[in-house]
Protein backbone atom coordinates (compact mmCIF):
# COMPACT_ATOMS: atom_id res chain seq x y z
CA UNK A 1 0.00 0.00 0.00
CA UNK A 2 0.95 3.60 -0.49
CA UNK A 3 3.06 4.82 2.41
CA UNK A 4 2.48 8.46 1.48
CA UNK A 5 -1.22 8.27 2.16
CA UNK A 6 -0.59 6.67 5.55
CA UNK A 7 1.84 9.49 6.36
CA UNK A 8 -0.82 12.04 5.48
CA UNK A 9 -3.34 10.21 7.68
CA UNK A 10 -1.08 10.05 10.72
CA UNK A 11 0.08 13.66 10.41
CA UNK A 12 -3.53 14.83 10.06
CA UNK A 13 -4.46 13.07 13.30
CA UNK A 14 -1.53 14.69 15.11
CA UNK A 15 -2.34 18.14 13.78
CA UNK A 16 -6.02 17.63 14.59
CA UNK A 17 -5.17 16.68 18.14
CA UNK A 18 -2.96 19.73 18.60
CA UNK A 19 -5.36 22.37 17.32
CA UNK A 20 -8.53 20.91 18.74
CA UNK A 21 -7.16 20.58 22.27
CA UNK A 22 -6.71 24.36 22.16
CA UNK A 23 -10.40 25.03 21.56
CA UNK A 24 -11.88 26.34 24.84
CA UNK A 25 -14.85 24.46 26.36
CA UNK A 26 -17.07 27.46 25.74
CA UNK A 27 -16.82 26.84 21.99
CA UNK A 28 -17.24 23.07 22.04
CA UNK A 29 -20.73 23.09 20.52
CA UNK A 30 -19.71 25.28 17.56
CA UNK A 31 -16.61 23.09 17.22
CA UNK A 32 -18.86 20.09 16.89
CA UNK A 33 -21.25 21.61 14.37
CA UNK A 34 -18.33 23.12 12.47
CA UNK A 35 -16.42 19.85 12.29
CA UNK A 36 -19.68 18.26 11.26
CA UNK A 37 -19.71 20.55 8.27
CA UNK A 38 -16.12 19.58 7.51
CA UNK A 39 -17.03 15.88 7.55
CA UNK A 40 -19.36 16.85 4.71
CA UNK A 41 -16.17 16.68 2.61
CA UNK A 42 -17.62 13.31 1.64
CA UNK A 43 -19.42 15.45 -0.95
CA UNK A 44 -16.25 15.28 -3.03
CA UNK A 45 -16.50 11.51 -3.15
CA UNK A 46 -20.24 11.77 -3.73
CA UNK A 47 -19.80 13.98 -6.79
CA UNK A 48 -17.25 11.56 -8.22
CA UNK A 49 -19.56 8.61 -7.50
CA UNK A 50 -22.39 10.07 -9.61
CA UNK A 51 -20.12 9.47 -12.61
CA UNK A 52 -20.55 5.71 -12.27
CA UNK A 53 -22.88 5.18 -15.18
CA UNK A 54 -26.03 3.23 -15.48
CA UNK A 55 -25.82 1.42 -12.19
CA UNK A 56 -27.09 1.71 -8.66
CA UNK A 57 -23.80 3.54 -7.93
CA UNK A 58 -25.08 6.74 -9.56
CA UNK A 59 -28.08 6.74 -7.25
CA UNK A 60 -25.91 6.08 -4.22
CA UNK A 61 -23.75 9.01 -5.32
CA UNK A 62 -26.73 11.29 -5.79
CA UNK A 63 -28.22 10.49 -2.37
CA UNK A 64 -24.76 11.02 -0.89
CA UNK A 65 -24.59 14.44 -2.58
CA UNK A 66 -27.88 15.40 -0.91
CA UNK A 67 -26.80 14.13 2.54
CA UNK A 68 -23.35 15.70 2.37
CA UNK A 69 -24.76 19.04 1.21
CA UNK A 70 -27.17 19.04 4.15
CA UNK A 71 -24.10 18.62 6.34
CA UNK A 72 -22.01 21.27 4.63
CA UNK A 73 -24.63 24.00 4.28
CA UNK A 74 -26.46 23.32 7.53
CA UNK A 75 -23.25 22.81 9.49
CA UNK A 76 -21.50 26.00 8.44
CA UNK A 77 -24.66 28.10 8.68
CA UNK A 78 -25.66 26.96 12.16
CA UNK A 79 -22.09 27.35 13.40
CA UNK A 80 -22.05 30.92 12.15
CA UNK A 81 -25.41 31.54 13.80
CA UNK A 82 -24.04 30.32 17.14
CA UNK A 83 -20.70 32.11 16.94
CA UNK A 84 -22.50 35.37 16.18
CA UNK A 85 -24.06 35.14 19.65
CA UNK A 86 -20.76 34.98 21.52
CA UNK A 87 -20.24 38.57 22.62
CA UNK A 88 -18.30 40.37 25.24
CA UNK A 89 -19.58 43.24 27.32
CA UNK B 1 -1.07 15.54 -12.92
CA UNK B 2 -4.56 15.84 -11.59
CA UNK B 3 -4.90 19.47 -10.53
CA UNK B 4 -7.87 18.85 -8.26
CA UNK B 5 -5.39 17.28 -5.82
CA UNK B 6 -3.63 20.61 -5.32
CA UNK B 7 -6.93 22.22 -4.49
CA UNK B 8 -7.70 19.49 -1.95
CA UNK B 9 -4.47 20.39 -0.18
CA UNK B 10 -5.53 24.05 -0.16
CA UNK B 11 -8.91 23.04 1.29
CA UNK B 12 -7.27 20.94 3.99
CA UNK B 13 -5.00 23.83 4.96
CA UNK B 14 -8.02 26.15 5.17
CA UNK B 15 -9.86 23.65 7.39
CA UNK B 16 -6.88 23.52 9.73
CA UNK B 17 -6.57 27.32 9.83
CA UNK B 18 -10.30 27.63 10.38
CA UNK B 19 -10.25 25.20 13.29
CA UNK B 20 -7.24 26.98 14.73
CA UNK B 21 -9.20 30.21 14.86
CA UNK B 22 -11.81 28.45 16.99
CA UNK B 23 -9.37 28.78 19.88
CA UNK B 24 -10.92 32.14 20.79
CA UNK B 25 -14.51 33.47 20.55
CA UNK B 26 -13.17 36.66 18.96
CA UNK B 27 -11.68 34.91 15.93
CA UNK B 28 -14.00 31.91 15.80
CA UNK B 29 -16.56 33.32 13.38
CA UNK B 30 -13.83 34.25 10.97
CA UNK B 31 -12.42 30.73 11.30
CA UNK B 32 -15.75 29.18 10.38
CA UNK B 33 -15.83 31.38 7.29
CA UNK B 34 -12.33 30.21 6.32
CA UNK B 35 -13.39 26.56 6.67
CA UNK B 36 -16.43 27.13 4.50
CA UNK B 37 -14.27 28.71 1.79
CA UNK B 38 -12.09 25.59 1.98
CA UNK B 39 -15.16 23.47 1.34
CA UNK B 40 -16.25 25.61 -1.58
CA UNK B 41 -12.82 25.23 -3.17
CA UNK B 42 -12.95 21.44 -2.77
CA UNK B 43 -16.42 21.23 -4.34
CA UNK B 44 -15.65 23.51 -7.29
CA UNK B 45 -12.32 21.78 -7.95
CA UNK B 46 -14.09 18.40 -8.03
CA UNK B 47 -16.83 19.62 -10.34
CA UNK B 48 -14.30 21.07 -12.78
CA UNK B 49 -11.72 18.32 -12.88
CA UNK B 50 -13.87 15.33 -13.75
CA UNK B 51 -15.24 14.95 -17.25
CA UNK B 52 -18.62 13.56 -18.05
CA UNK B 53 -20.21 14.67 -14.81
CA UNK B 54 -23.96 15.15 -14.97
CA UNK B 55 -24.08 18.73 -13.69
CA UNK B 56 -27.87 18.99 -13.70
CA UNK B 57 -28.23 15.92 -11.53
CA UNK B 58 -25.53 17.03 -9.10
CA UNK B 59 -26.89 20.55 -8.93
CA UNK B 60 -30.39 19.29 -8.15
CA UNK B 61 -28.93 17.10 -5.39
CA UNK B 62 -26.99 20.01 -3.94
CA UNK B 63 -30.01 22.28 -4.15
CA UNK B 64 -32.18 19.82 -2.23
CA UNK B 65 -29.47 19.20 0.37
CA UNK B 66 -28.64 22.89 0.70
CA UNK B 67 -32.29 23.77 1.18
CA UNK B 68 -32.80 21.13 3.88
CA UNK B 69 -29.56 22.08 5.65
CA UNK B 70 -30.29 25.79 5.41
CA UNK B 71 -33.79 25.45 6.84
CA UNK B 72 -32.48 23.31 9.69
CA UNK B 73 -29.74 25.84 10.43
CA UNK B 74 -32.07 28.83 10.54
CA UNK B 75 -35.00 27.22 12.35
CA UNK B 76 -33.32 25.11 15.02
CA UNK B 77 -33.72 26.26 18.62
CA UNK B 78 -30.49 26.40 20.61
CA UNK B 79 -31.92 23.88 23.10
CA UNK B 80 -32.35 21.47 20.18
CA UNK B 81 -28.76 21.80 18.99
CA UNK B 82 -27.85 18.27 20.20
CA UNK B 83 -30.64 16.79 18.09
CA UNK B 84 -29.49 18.71 15.04
CA UNK B 85 -25.87 17.66 15.48
CA UNK B 86 -27.05 14.07 15.94
CA UNK B 87 -28.96 14.15 12.65
CA UNK B 88 -26.05 15.79 10.85
CA UNK B 89 -23.63 13.20 12.19
CA UNK B 90 -25.97 10.60 10.75
CA UNK B 91 -26.11 12.25 7.34
CA UNK B 92 -22.32 12.57 7.27
CA UNK B 93 -21.91 8.90 8.08
CA UNK B 94 -24.51 7.88 5.52
CA UNK B 95 -22.87 9.99 2.80
CA UNK B 96 -19.50 8.31 3.41
CA UNK B 97 -21.05 4.85 3.48
CA UNK B 98 -22.94 5.51 0.23
CA UNK B 99 -19.81 6.74 -1.53
CA UNK B 100 -17.84 3.72 -0.37
CA UNK B 101 -20.75 1.45 -1.31
CA UNK B 102 -20.98 2.92 -4.81
CA UNK B 103 -17.25 2.42 -5.31
CA UNK B 104 -17.44 -1.14 -3.97
CA UNK B 105 -20.24 -2.08 -6.37
CA UNK B 106 -18.32 -0.65 -9.33
CA UNK B 107 -15.16 -2.53 -8.47
CA UNK B 108 -16.69 -5.94 -7.78
CA UNK B 109 -15.44 -7.34 -11.07
CA UNK B 110 -11.90 -6.24 -10.32
CA UNK B 111 -12.10 -7.85 -6.90
CA UNK B 112 -12.90 -11.19 -8.56
CA UNK B 113 -9.86 -10.98 -10.82
CA UNK B 114 -7.55 -9.67 -8.12
CA UNK B 115 -6.57 -6.50 -9.98
CA UNK B 116 -5.33 -3.35 -8.25
CA UNK B 117 -8.24 -1.04 -7.33
CA UNK B 118 -7.81 2.75 -7.18
CA UNK B 119 -4.10 1.97 -6.96
CA UNK B 120 -4.65 -0.21 -3.90
CA UNK B 121 -3.94 -3.84 -3.22
CA UNK B 122 -7.35 -5.62 -3.46
CA UNK B 123 -7.19 -6.98 0.09
CA UNK B 124 -6.40 -3.57 1.54
CA UNK B 125 -9.13 -2.06 -0.61
CA UNK B 126 -11.62 -4.61 0.68
CA UNK B 127 -10.76 -3.88 4.31
CA UNK B 128 -11.07 -0.09 4.00
CA UNK B 129 -14.21 -0.22 1.89
CA UNK B 130 -15.96 -2.52 4.37
CA UNK B 131 -14.70 -0.38 7.27
CA UNK B 132 -16.08 2.72 5.61
CA UNK B 133 -19.48 1.13 4.96
CA UNK B 134 -19.56 -0.29 8.48
CA UNK B 135 -18.67 2.91 10.36
CA UNK B 136 -20.78 5.11 8.09
CA UNK B 137 -23.91 2.95 8.36
CA UNK B 138 -23.49 2.48 12.11
CA UNK B 139 -23.16 6.25 12.50
CA UNK B 140 -26.33 6.73 10.49
CA UNK B 141 -28.60 4.41 12.47
CA UNK B 142 -26.93 5.19 15.81
CA UNK B 143 -27.41 8.92 15.26
CA UNK B 144 -31.09 8.50 14.58
CA UNK B 145 -31.54 6.51 17.78
CA UNK B 146 -29.65 9.27 19.63
CA UNK B 147 -31.91 11.85 17.98
CA UNK B 148 -35.00 9.88 19.01
CA UNK B 149 -33.82 9.73 22.60
CA UNK B 150 -33.01 13.44 22.76
CA UNK B 151 -36.29 14.40 21.13
CA UNK B 152 -38.24 12.06 23.37
CA UNK B 153 -39.50 9.75 20.59
CA UNK B 154 -37.65 6.93 22.29
CA UNK B 155 -37.41 6.50 26.05
CA UNK B 156 -34.38 8.22 27.55
CA UNK B 157 -34.00 5.26 29.86
CA UNK B 158 -31.45 2.67 28.78
CA UNK B 159 -33.15 -0.10 26.80
CA UNK B 160 -31.53 -3.37 27.71
CA UNK B 161 -32.41 -6.98 27.03
CA UNK B 162 -30.73 -10.25 27.95
CA UNK B 163 -27.93 -11.29 25.62
CA UNK B 164 -27.47 -7.79 24.21
CA UNK B 165 -23.69 -7.96 24.57
CA UNK B 166 -23.58 -11.43 23.03
CA UNK B 167 -25.67 -10.20 20.11
CA UNK B 168 -23.28 -7.30 19.49
CA UNK B 169 -20.34 -9.68 19.63
CA UNK B 170 -22.08 -11.97 17.11
CA UNK B 171 -22.63 -9.03 14.76
CA UNK B 172 -18.99 -8.05 15.01
CA UNK B 173 -17.78 -11.62 14.44
CA UNK B 174 -20.05 -11.96 11.40
CA UNK B 175 -18.66 -8.76 9.90
CA UNK B 176 -15.09 -9.84 10.44
CA UNK B 177 -15.84 -13.29 9.00
CA UNK B 178 -17.38 -11.76 5.89
CA UNK B 179 -14.32 -9.55 5.42
CA UNK B 180 -11.94 -12.49 5.79
CA UNK B 181 -14.03 -14.69 3.48
CA UNK B 182 -14.19 -12.04 0.77
CA UNK B 183 -10.50 -11.22 1.04
CA UNK B 184 -9.75 -14.88 0.35
CA UNK B 185 -11.61 -14.55 -2.94
CA UNK B 186 -15.11 -15.40 -1.74
CA UNK B 187 -17.98 -15.10 -4.20
CA UNK B 188 -21.43 -13.55 -4.12
CA UNK B 189 -20.13 -10.04 -3.42
CA UNK B 190 -23.45 -8.26 -3.99
CA UNK B 191 -25.32 -10.24 -1.35
CA UNK B 192 -22.48 -9.91 1.12
CA UNK B 193 -22.49 -6.17 0.49
CA UNK B 194 -26.13 -6.00 1.58
CA UNK B 195 -25.37 -8.23 4.55
CA UNK B 196 -22.63 -5.82 5.66
CA UNK B 197 -24.99 -2.85 5.39
CA UNK B 198 -27.72 -4.71 7.28
CA UNK B 199 -25.43 -5.88 10.10
CA UNK B 200 -23.85 -2.42 10.48
CA UNK B 201 -27.26 -0.76 10.62
CA UNK B 202 -28.41 -3.18 13.32
CA UNK B 203 -25.23 -2.61 15.30
CA UNK B 204 -25.77 1.13 15.24
CA UNK B 205 -29.12 0.50 16.93
CA UNK B 206 -28.07 -2.15 19.44
CA UNK B 207 -25.03 -0.13 20.52
CA UNK B 208 -27.04 3.07 21.09
CA UNK B 209 -30.32 1.95 22.71
CA UNK B 210 -28.71 0.78 25.98
CA UNK B 211 -27.22 4.23 26.60
CA UNK B 212 -29.21 6.48 28.94
CA UNK B 213 -30.32 10.04 28.31
CA UNK B 214 -27.80 11.47 30.75
CA UNK B 215 -24.96 9.94 28.74
CA UNK B 216 -26.07 11.50 25.47
CA UNK B 217 -23.22 14.09 25.46
CA UNK B 218 -20.76 11.21 25.22
CA UNK B 219 -22.72 9.43 22.51
CA UNK B 220 -23.07 12.52 20.33
CA UNK B 221 -19.37 13.25 20.64
CA UNK B 222 -18.55 9.67 19.76
CA UNK B 223 -20.87 9.64 16.75
CA UNK B 224 -19.28 12.93 15.67
CA UNK B 225 -15.93 11.17 15.77
CA UNK B 226 -17.33 8.19 13.82
CA UNK B 227 -18.61 10.46 11.06
CA UNK B 228 -15.03 11.69 10.68
CA UNK B 229 -13.60 8.18 10.74
CA UNK B 230 -16.08 7.15 8.04
CA UNK B 231 -15.00 10.07 5.84
CA UNK B 232 -11.31 9.24 6.38
CA UNK B 233 -11.92 5.58 5.52
CA UNK B 234 -13.72 6.65 2.36
CA UNK B 235 -10.65 8.78 1.63
CA UNK B 236 -8.55 5.61 1.68
CA UNK B 237 -11.02 3.86 -0.61
CA UNK B 238 -10.80 6.66 -3.16
CA UNK B 239 -7.14 7.48 -2.39
CA UNK B 240 -8.20 11.06 -1.80
CA UNK B 241 -6.05 13.15 0.55
CA UNK B 242 -8.77 15.77 1.01
CA UNK B 243 -11.11 13.23 2.56
CA UNK B 244 -8.39 11.59 4.62
CA UNK B 245 -7.17 14.84 6.19
CA UNK B 246 -10.63 16.32 6.82
CA UNK B 247 -11.99 13.05 8.12
CA UNK B 248 -9.04 12.65 10.49
CA UNK B 249 -9.53 16.19 11.84
CA UNK B 250 -13.17 15.47 12.61
CA UNK B 251 -12.35 12.05 14.03
CA UNK B 252 -9.74 13.54 16.35
CA UNK B 253 -12.08 16.36 17.37
CA UNK B 254 -14.91 14.00 18.27
CA UNK B 255 -12.60 11.74 20.22
CA UNK B 256 -11.19 14.65 22.25
CA UNK B 257 -14.70 15.80 23.11
CA UNK B 258 -15.74 12.24 23.99
CA UNK B 259 -12.81 12.05 26.35
CA UNK B 260 -13.67 15.39 28.00
CA UNK B 261 -17.29 14.28 28.50
CA UNK B 262 -16.21 10.95 30.01
CA UNK B 263 -13.84 12.73 32.40
CA UNK B 264 -16.64 15.13 33.34
CA UNK B 265 -18.68 12.16 34.48
CA UNK B 266 -15.74 10.13 35.82
CA UNK B 267 -16.73 7.26 33.56
CA UNK B 268 -14.74 5.25 31.11
CA UNK B 269 -15.94 5.09 27.55
CA UNK B 270 -16.49 1.34 27.89
CA UNK B 271 -18.60 1.99 30.97
CA UNK B 272 -20.80 4.46 29.10
CA UNK B 273 -21.28 2.17 26.11
CA UNK B 274 -21.75 -1.13 27.91
CA UNK B 275 -22.56 -0.09 31.47
CA UNK B 276 -26.16 1.13 31.07
CA UNK B 277 -25.86 3.08 34.31
CA UNK B 278 -28.43 5.78 34.88
CA UNK B 279 -31.19 3.28 35.52
CA UNK B 280 -32.68 4.06 38.90
CA UNK B 281 -31.88 0.94 40.84
CA UNK B 282 -34.56 -0.41 43.07
CA UNK B 283 -33.65 -0.77 46.72
CA UNK B 284 -30.85 1.76 46.40
CA UNK B 285 -33.01 4.44 47.96
CA UNK B 286 -31.37 7.00 50.12
CA UNK B 287 -34.40 7.30 52.37
CA UNK B 288 -32.34 7.29 55.54
CA UNK B 289 -30.11 10.15 54.53
CA UNK B 290 -33.11 12.11 53.32
CA UNK B 291 -34.78 11.96 56.73
CA UNK B 292 -31.80 13.48 58.46
CA UNK B 293 -31.66 16.44 56.09
CA UNK B 294 -32.81 19.70 57.49
CA UNK B 295 -34.05 21.60 54.48
CA UNK B 296 -34.59 25.34 54.78
CA UNK B 297 -37.12 26.64 52.29
CA UNK B 298 -36.86 30.38 51.61
CA UNK B 299 -39.11 32.80 49.75
CA UNK B 300 -37.76 34.87 46.86
CA UNK B 301 -38.08 37.92 49.12
CA UNK B 302 -35.69 36.42 51.66
CA UNK B 303 -33.39 35.29 48.85
CA UNK B 304 -33.36 38.86 47.49
CA UNK B 305 -32.21 40.14 50.87
CA UNK B 306 -29.34 37.67 50.95
CA UNK B 307 -28.30 38.66 47.43
CA UNK B 308 -28.51 42.33 48.34
CA UNK B 309 -25.84 41.83 50.98
CA UNK B 310 -23.58 39.81 48.65
CA UNK B 311 -20.63 41.10 46.66
CA UNK B 312 -19.56 38.08 44.68
CA UNK B 313 -22.17 35.81 43.14
CA UNK B 314 -21.64 32.67 41.09
CA UNK B 315 -24.50 31.26 39.04
CA UNK B 316 -24.47 27.49 38.42
CA UNK B 317 -26.82 26.74 35.53
CA UNK B 318 -28.00 23.19 34.87
CA UNK B 319 -30.06 21.77 32.09
CA UNK B 320 -33.23 22.47 34.09
CA UNK B 321 -32.56 26.15 33.45
CA UNK B 322 -32.64 25.64 29.70
CA UNK B 323 -35.75 23.46 29.93
CA UNK B 324 -37.49 26.30 31.79
CA UNK B 325 -36.23 28.74 29.10
CA UNK B 326 -34.95 30.87 31.96
CA UNK B 327 -31.64 32.05 30.46
CA UNK B 328 -32.95 35.54 29.79
CA UNK B 329 -34.42 35.81 33.27
CA UNK B 330 -31.01 34.88 34.71
CA UNK B 331 -29.35 37.57 32.68
CA UNK B 332 -31.85 40.20 33.85
CA UNK B 333 -31.19 39.31 37.50
CA UNK B 334 -27.44 39.32 36.86
CA UNK B 335 -27.62 42.69 35.07
CA UNK B 336 -29.39 44.23 38.04
CA UNK B 337 -26.88 42.79 40.51
CA UNK B 338 -23.96 43.97 38.38
CA UNK B 339 -25.43 47.45 38.15
CA UNK B 340 -25.25 47.49 41.96
CA UNK B 341 -21.50 46.87 41.71
CA UNK B 342 -21.60 43.14 42.44
CA UNK B 343 -19.45 40.63 40.62
CA UNK B 344 -21.36 37.87 38.78
CA UNK B 345 -19.74 34.79 37.26
CA UNK B 346 -21.16 31.61 35.74
CA UNK B 347 -19.83 28.15 36.55
CA UNK B 348 -20.24 25.70 33.69
CA UNK B 349 -19.74 22.01 34.35
CA UNK B 350 -18.52 20.01 31.31
CA UNK B 351 -21.73 17.95 31.30
CA UNK B 352 -24.10 20.79 32.20
CA UNK B 353 -25.97 20.58 28.89
CA UNK B 354 -26.91 17.82 26.49
CA UNK B 355 -23.73 18.11 24.44
CA UNK B 356 -20.24 19.59 24.95
CA UNK B 357 -20.40 23.37 25.40
CA UNK B 358 -24.19 23.38 25.11
CA UNK B 359 -24.79 25.51 28.21
CA UNK B 360 -22.37 28.15 26.94
CA UNK B 361 -24.34 28.52 23.73
CA UNK B 362 -27.61 28.78 25.66
CA UNK B 363 -26.15 31.54 27.85
CA UNK B 364 -24.52 33.33 24.92
CA UNK B 365 -27.94 33.34 23.27
CA UNK B 366 -29.23 35.26 26.30
CA UNK B 367 -26.51 37.87 25.70
CA UNK B 368 -24.36 36.82 28.61
CA UNK B 369 -20.77 37.89 28.02
CA UNK B 370 -18.49 34.93 27.23
CA UNK B 371 -15.75 36.07 29.59
CA UNK B 372 -18.14 35.54 32.52
CA UNK B 373 -18.55 31.86 31.61
CA UNK B 374 -15.99 29.85 33.55
CA UNK B 375 -15.19 26.17 33.27
CA UNK B 376 -14.69 23.77 36.14
CA UNK B 377 -10.97 24.34 36.76
CA UNK B 378 -11.25 28.11 36.52
CA UNK B 379 -14.25 28.49 38.79
CA UNK B 380 -13.63 26.05 41.62
CA UNK B 381 -11.08 28.23 43.46
CA UNK B 382 -13.52 31.16 43.11
CA UNK B 383 -16.12 29.55 45.39
CA UNK B 384 -13.85 30.03 48.43
CA UNK B 385 -14.55 33.77 48.60
CA UNK B 386 -17.97 33.66 46.97
CA UNK B 387 -20.87 35.11 48.95
CA UNK B 388 -23.77 33.42 47.19
CA UNK B 389 -23.74 30.52 44.75
CA UNK B 390 -27.05 30.27 42.88
CA UNK B 391 -27.72 26.72 41.71
CA UNK B 392 -30.36 26.66 38.98
CA UNK B 393 -31.63 23.28 37.86
CA UNK B 394 -28.29 21.58 38.50
CA UNK B 395 -28.07 18.65 40.87
CA UNK B 396 -25.53 15.86 40.45
CA UNK B 397 -22.77 18.25 39.33
CA UNK B 398 -22.93 20.06 42.70
CA UNK B 399 -23.35 16.99 44.92
CA UNK B 400 -20.50 16.95 47.48
CA UNK B 401 -20.97 13.18 47.88
CA UNK B 402 -18.88 12.87 44.71
CA UNK B 403 -15.89 14.01 46.77
CA UNK B 404 -16.16 11.73 49.81
CA UNK B 405 -18.92 9.11 49.62
CA UNK B 406 -17.40 6.00 48.09
CA UNK B 407 -20.81 4.29 47.96
CA UNK B 408 -22.29 7.05 45.82
CA UNK B 409 -22.76 6.24 42.11
CA UNK B 410 -21.22 9.60 41.26
CA UNK B 411 -18.19 9.19 43.55
CA UNK B 412 -15.07 10.58 41.87
CA UNK B 413 -16.95 12.74 39.39
CA UNK B 414 -15.47 16.25 39.27
CA UNK B 415 -18.03 18.63 40.76
CA UNK B 416 -18.48 22.36 41.25
CA UNK B 417 -17.61 23.08 44.88
CA UNK B 418 -20.58 25.35 45.51
CA UNK B 419 -20.72 24.24 49.16
CA UNK B 420 -17.55 26.28 49.81
CA UNK B 421 -19.51 29.49 49.25
CA UNK B 422 -20.87 31.37 52.23
CA UNK B 423 -24.45 30.73 51.09
CA UNK B 424 -25.76 28.27 48.52
CA UNK B 425 -29.11 29.26 47.05
CA UNK B 426 -30.67 26.26 45.34
CA UNK B 427 -33.64 26.50 43.04
CA UNK B 428 -35.48 23.29 42.23
CA UNK B 429 -38.98 22.45 41.16
CA UNK B 430 -39.37 19.72 43.74
CA UNK B 431 -37.16 17.52 45.88
CA UNK B 432 -36.90 14.88 43.10
CA UNK B 433 -33.42 13.42 42.66
CA UNK B 434 -31.31 14.17 39.59
CA UNK B 435 -30.27 11.97 36.68
CA UNK B 436 -28.13 9.61 38.72
CA UNK B 437 -31.24 8.97 40.81
CA UNK B 438 -29.67 9.96 44.12
CA UNK B 439 -30.57 12.46 46.77
CA UNK B 440 -28.21 15.41 47.18
CA UNK B 441 -26.77 15.95 50.68
CA UNK B 442 -25.96 19.56 49.73
CA UNK B 443 -29.60 20.51 50.22
CA UNK B 444 -29.32 19.81 53.94
CA UNK B 445 -26.07 21.72 54.54
CA UNK B 446 -26.11 24.56 57.09
CA UNK B 447 -25.19 27.13 54.44
CA UNK B 448 -27.77 25.86 51.92
CA UNK B 449 -31.15 27.45 51.35
CA UNK B 450 -33.78 26.18 48.95
CA UNK B 451 -36.14 28.28 46.85
CA UNK B 452 -38.68 25.97 45.24
CA UNK B 453 -40.48 26.64 41.99
CA UNK B 454 -40.05 26.86 38.23
CA UNK B 455 -36.70 28.53 37.45
CA UNK B 456 -38.17 31.22 35.22
CA UNK B 457 -41.01 32.17 37.59
CA UNK B 458 -38.64 32.17 40.54
CA UNK B 459 -36.12 34.43 38.79
CA UNK B 460 -38.77 36.86 37.62
CA UNK B 461 -40.17 37.08 41.13
CA UNK B 462 -36.65 37.47 42.50
CA UNK B 463 -36.01 40.33 40.07
CA UNK B 464 -39.14 42.08 41.28
CA UNK B 465 -38.18 41.60 44.92
CA UNK B 466 -34.64 42.85 44.30
CA UNK B 467 -35.99 46.00 42.70
CA UNK B 468 -38.35 46.61 45.59
CA UNK B 469 -35.63 46.43 48.23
Amino acid sequence: MDINILTVFILAIIVGNEIISKVPPTLHTPLMSGSNAISGIAIVGAIIATKIDGSIGTWFGLIAVVFATVNVVGGFMVTDRMLKMFKRK
Amino acid sequence: MDYSKIFYVVSAVLFILGLKKLSHPKTARNGNMISSVGMLIAIVATLLSYNSLDFTLILIGMLIGGLIGGIFAVKVEMTQMPQMVAIFNGFGGAASALVAGADFITNMDKLKTGEMINGLDPTFYLVVVILSIFVGTLTFTGSFIAFGKLQGFISGQPIIFPGQQILNALFAISLISITVYLSMGGNDLVNFFYAIVFLSALMGITLTIPIGGADMPVVISLLNSYSGVAAAATGFVLMNNGLIISGSLVGASGLILTNIMCKGMNRSLANVIFGAVGLVQEGASDGGAQKQMNIKSYSTEEAAMILDAAEKIIVVPGYGLAVAQAQHAVREVADLLESQGKKVLYAIHPVAGRMPGHMNVLLAEANISYDQLKDLDEINPEFEDCDVAIVLGANDVVNPAARHDKSSPIYGMPILNVDKSRTVLINKRTMNPGFAGIQNELFGFDNSIMVFGDAKDMLQQLLKDLKEL
